[in-house]
């Protein structure tokens, strides 16, 4: 398998590590926020709190996130993973403005440009630059090949 | 004056909880994706092993367990953070600071070749992250 070019299935992934964080975090904000100050002596409150709805939903959505976010580091970098799935935060602001028609400020516009210019400077290069441990053949090598042709 | 005072302990006492969770996230990706490197590509495994023998190379690998535990504990950090402060302030401050120690990380512990298109894209997405909370 090449480890360079990433594949439809190793896109939709990706996109899925993308949108499920946001969404998961609004779901244990929105359930936090309902719960009475929880103090830091009492840290054992925490463990009640996953058990109420928004909670339960934010953790099945971080839980999906954590399948694809697995399956994603055993075939890309960290550091082509972590920048590559920023573009959810663009897609929940897009999603806020077009949909629920918030407003969206000049700076929160020049943010959405940052993050897709990072994306697509990253995603432009090798998703992997380490030999995987069942790898047949190593990345320098795929290199050498790929500049060859 | 205590005002003053009061302020700047909310300050340090914010900035500590975001260190934390940004701490004992960096530790967990890290530990997690040093496992996974370690196993190869889960597609891989699982076609050959099946599911249950991709899910048996995953967690019984001794890296990916400590990932979890600084994971869990990051999570339970921004449980935490999140009922004491707005998401506006922590997701992003949160998600913005984990990437740049991320990035060093990776490049330290896990030996990824980090060049300046890389290091350009943290930047760009790291305040990116930022203005977009503004």
């Amino acid at each position: 398998m090449a480890h360079h070019r990433l594949t439809f299935n190793q896109y939709l992934i990706l996109a899925f590590v993308s949108v499920s964080v946001p969404l998961g975090d609004a779901a244990l904000s929105r359930g936090m926020t309902s719960l009475p100050s929880i103090s830091i002596s009492h840290p054992l409150t925490l463990i009640g709190a996953v058990f109420t709805p928004w909670i339960a939903l934010g953790i099945a959505l971080l839980i999906g996130y954590f399948a694809s976010y697995l399956t994603a580091l055993s075939w890309a970098d960290l550091t082509f993973v972590m920048p590559a799935t920023a573009l959810g935060n663009v897609f929940v602001a897009l999603l806020a403005h077009y949909w629920l028609h918030e407003n969206i400020s000049c700076m929160r516009w020049m943010g959405i440009v940052m993050i897709t210019v990072g994306v697509a400077f990253v995603a432009h290069g090798p998703a992997n630059t380490t030999p995987l441990a069942n790898a047949v053949i190593a990345p320098e090598e795929l290199d050498a090949k790929e500049a060859g042709r | 004056m205590i005002s003053g005072v009061l302020a700047q302990a909310s300050f340090w006492k914010a900035a500590g909880i975001i260190a934390t969770v940004v701490v004992t996230s960096s530790t967990g990706e890290v530990l997690t994706a040093a496992a996974m490197k370690s196993m190869g590509d889960l597609d891989d495994i699982r076609a050959k092993s099946g599911l249950g023998g991709a899910i048996k190379a995953v967690v019984t690998s001794p890296l990916f367990m400590g990932g979890i535990f600084f994971m869990a504990v990051a999570f339970f950090s921004l449980l935490f953070a999140l009922n004491h402060m707005n998401l506006s302030l922590v997701g992003p401050a949160a998600a913005s600071l984990t990437l740049v120690t991320n990035t060093v990380a990776a490049q330290l512990f896990l030996h990824e070749k980090v060049d300046r298109r890389r290091w350009t894209a943290a930047v760009l997405v790291c305040v990116g992250v930022y203005f977009l909370a503004h």
